[in-house]
């Protein structure tokens, strides 16, 4: 039975975590889209219109892996989460089928004509058909936010004497006071990946001494999408968030915190340190005393409670994972905010293009706020165990109660192979289109 | 208000198979007829184009389905484990066949994606009636052994097959006997569908080989259709009970005669657009008669312990029922209204429309 959630759950996190990916390209990708469409109708400087169509192709490159990684997450629920799916489809089903219904029609619909219909449409409508597959792309966010949201903190459900949680408020899934926070953080998260991956390939260019005129216009928007969008996800979205764990997963709260022993006046805010779950205590730690009690209530001498307050059984099941995966994106997020500072003062002091050590840095670092997207959610899930619906449905007691261990097994490793063909074959495709380059065109 | 639910997703899953369909049925012919680089590549641009847009009807229909009857979708999807994520693995193939074929100018590279897209398309189309085969023969619900439920009554679990591959056995795979003349069944017809699809987009060199080809099947469909009727009666005896019963329902079985009969016209259409109508009934009305044979069982069960999942017993309640009403209806319209502005757009033969990625 053990074997059976392990595999269970490696399968969903191993191919949720390489799903999202894509989506957090793209959703972030196609306001940047937008804005350069948006700039060309005003300006009708073809530069921006080429950057539109450019990055429309990585953005339909990501569109179709997210779609065919997509639909076996959708899979899933069924296939290996049977019983959660049986008991809370009344609930989650309403917004996973909204998000079916509403944003991949549009985002499916759009990006097709986008792509072919330039010429046919003119250029208002084009902008128009860009804008929507925006629409869709957020639109399909809000609503698997809105899914999670009620997991984390469920609102507008009646539990019937057979155990099925089903709807009894409608629009309380949309006011869920979970939801909002946690959208507007995962978008600008999503805008802070794109903007990287634009100011990473326009940092590309600038130093490969080609396509100049689009590296610096890359380069450009990239790091001021990127410095707004790094300090809207400290403050307010990533704040109002910690706020929210505070709130309603106290114990989560702590265990994240890497708070074991609560104190008597202000709780400490932990950078750095390593749990020891044995002695509970963190090891090598750096720490600055009252300051999360002032960043959680905006009172120095507040109580926050620790580990010590909780039953073991209220707490996360993998402490150190949740700690670190906090900690990774939170202190990520910090070094976002200093990279694209210093990038921006650069541009306003016009020496950005010529200073190589942060092109470089630029450069290399496009990695990393994928890994903080992902760190994110996982702080999100870990933090969410040993329940699928917090508080109220064990992620033990929802797994599929006929399918044995050694067929999940199976597909977990089938899920792991071809997942690496993917990788690989979308790092070719997206290399060679940025190898490309946007084609100089006039329309 | 199930019923309601029942016939939207029924129209939903309709759609999927009717789009996919010509879909899958571009990829076997694809696989066995293109011959030249030029057929092959307008015959892949043909399902290229637009599979993306079709696969959305599967999400579609999964979630409401999952929205509207929770139990049946979590029995089902458990159940049939392992054939499912099979069908994910070759969906994810056959997309990586149709977006990177024309990536690389080079005859290896076209040559292994080809495959990878005309090959999943043959086994979904197999897979897809194999599922079909096994909704109407039913499944042993609550795994029962020796006379005990294993799991609760509405679970089961199916292996891919029973060293008997009979129908009949106690404990039926996936693939039986029965299972596989309902997936050739399937191949063949959406093999039909997706030929018509290629006459009606395509100027391919093969297009009135193609039609010939669509009358042999056509033939062969008869023959099929014939066999299965009668292996039908063995392996679910109740299956006329509801035709005799409303007779109305008797239209979704003529839908399937109209569109055998009209195939064997096929040459002398004055339309392309006739022959890939004629299709079309066929897929619709082979769907429509298999669900209404068993209304409003959604999944018999084969033993008499635990009884069949039915409409009514893994709906979710009124409320949740009603309220997805709302925006289904809603959302509907928006999908016609994005079908009919990309018709106005993306309609007509393909072969000179520039594909962008």
């Amino acid at each position: 039975m053990e074997d059976m959630i392990f595999y269970d759950r490696l399968q969903f996190a191993f191919t949720i975590t390489f799903h999202y990916i894509f989506p957090q390209l793209t959703m972030g990708l196609s306001l940047i889209i937008v804005y350069f469409k948006w700039k060309f109708l005003k300006t009708t400087i073809e530069k921006y219109n080429n950057a539109a169509k450019f990055f429309m192709k990585i953005f339909a490159i990501n569109f179709t892996m997210g779609v065919i990684t997509g639909i076996p997450m959708e899979f899933q629920f069924g296939t290996n989460w049977a019983k959660f799916s049986e008991l809370t489809g009344g609930i989650i089903g309403q917004t996973l089928a909204m998000e079916g219904l509403f944003s991949f029609f549009l985002e499916s619909s759009f990006l097709a004509l986008f792509i072919f219909g330039e010429k046919l449409m003119g250029q208002k409508l084009h902008f128009l058909t860009g804008f929507l597959v925006f629409l869709g792309s957020w639109a399909s966010g809000y609503l698997i936010l809105a899914t999670n949201a009620w997991m984390q903190h469920p609102v507008g459900y009646e539990i019937l004497d057979n155990g099925k949680f089903v709807l009894e408020n409608f629009s309380a899934l949309f006011s869920n006071p979970w939801l909002l926070p946690a959208f507007l953080h995962n978008q600008v998260a999503s805008v802070v990946t794109s903007s990287f991956v634009v100011a990473s390939i326009g940092a590309f260019y600038v130093l490969r001494d080609k396509n100049l005129e689009y590296g610096k216009l890359f380069l450009k928007t990239g790091v001021i999408f990127g410095l707004v969008s790094s300090l809207l996800l400290a403050f307010p979205t990533g704040d109002l968030n910690a706020k929210n764990v505070a709130k309603y997963q106290p114990a989560a709260f702590a265990a994240m915190e890497g708070i074991f022993e609560t104190e008597d006046a202000g709780a400490e805010i932990v950078l750095i340190g390593q749990p020891d779950m044995v002695r509970k205590k963190l090891d090598n730690k750096i720490a600055v005393p009252n300051i999360l009690s002032f960043l959680t209530y905006q009172e120095w001498d507040k109580q926050i409670a620790g580990m010590d307050q909780f039953k073991k059984e209220e707490l996360p099941s993998n402490i150190p994972a949740l700690y670190y995966s906090y900690h990774i994106m939170v202190g990520l997020g910090t070094i976002f905010i200093a990279i694209m500072g210093l990038a921006v003062f650069l541009l306003w002091k016009r020496k950005l293009y010529s200073f190589k050590p942060l092109l470089w840095s630029i450069l290399f670092l496009v990695p990393f706020p994928y890994i903080a997207n992902i760190t994110g959610w996982y702080t999100a899930e870990l933090g969410r165990q040993p329940y699928l619906v917090y508080g109220l449905l064990k992620t033990s007691e929802g797994v599929s109660p006929n399918v044995s261990s050694g067929n999940t097994l199976f597909t977990l490793l089938g899920f792991v192979a071809l997942y690496m063909l993917l990788g690989l074959l979308f790092l070719i495709l997206v290399g060679k289109t940025i190898y490309q380059g946007p084609i100089h065109q006039k329309h | 208000m199930e019923l309601f639910w029942y016939l939207i997703i029924a129209v939903v899953l309709a759609i999927f198979f009717i789009l996919d369909g010509y879909n899958f049925g571009t990829g076997i012919i694809h696989l066995f007829f293109a011959k030249t680089e030029k057929d092959k590549a307008v015959i892949a641009k043909s399902a290229g184009l637009f599979w993306d847009f079709n696969e959305v009807w599967l999400v579609a229909g999964g979630g409401l389905l999952f929205m509207a009857f929770p139990t049946f979708y979590a029995s089902v999807f458990s159940g049939f484990y392992l054939p499912l994520i099979i069908v994910l693995w070759l969906i994810i193939f056959r997309a990586l066949g149709l977006e990177l074929r024309s990536q690389f100018n080079n005859k290896m590279w076209k040559a292994i994606w080809d495959a990878s897209f005309g090959v999943s398309s043959l086994l979904l189309a197999l897979f897809f009636g194999i599922a079909l085969g096994n909704v109407v023969r039913g499944v042993n619900l609550g795994g029962i052994e020796n006379g005990v439920s294993v799991y609760e009554g509405h679970y089961f679990f199916l292996p891919l097959w029973d060293s008997s591959f009979s129908p009949l056995s106690h404990t039926p795979g996936v693939i039986d006997w029965f299972t596989i003349i309902i997936g050739v069944i399937a191949v063949v017809t959406i093999a039909i569908h997706g030929a018509n699809w290629i006459v009606l987009k395509t100027n391919s060199t093969i297009n009135n080989k193609l039609k010939s080809t669509i009358f042999n099947l056509n033939i062969l469909l008869v023959v099929l259709t014939v066999f299965s009727l009668i292996v039908w009666q063995i392996v679910n005896p109740n299956s006329l009970n509801n035709f005799i019963d409303k007779p109305y329902l008797l239209l979704f079985p003529m839908l399937y005669l109209t569109g055998l009969f009209g195939l064997f016209f096929i040459k002398k259409f004055k339309k392309e657009v006739y022959g890939f109508i004629m299709s079309t009934l066929l897929i619709l009305g082979g769907i429509t008669s298999s669900l209404a044979s068993l209304f409003p069982v959604l999944l018999p069960s084969t033993n008499n312990v635990n009884e069949s999942l039915t409409i009514y017993n893994t709906a979710t309640t009124a409320y949740g029922l009603s309220i997805g009403l709302g925006w289904g209806v809603f959302g509907f319209i928006l999908v016609i209204v994005y079908v009919i502005i990309q018709k106005k757009f993306l309609g007509g033969k393909i072969d000179e429309m520039d594909y962008g990625h």
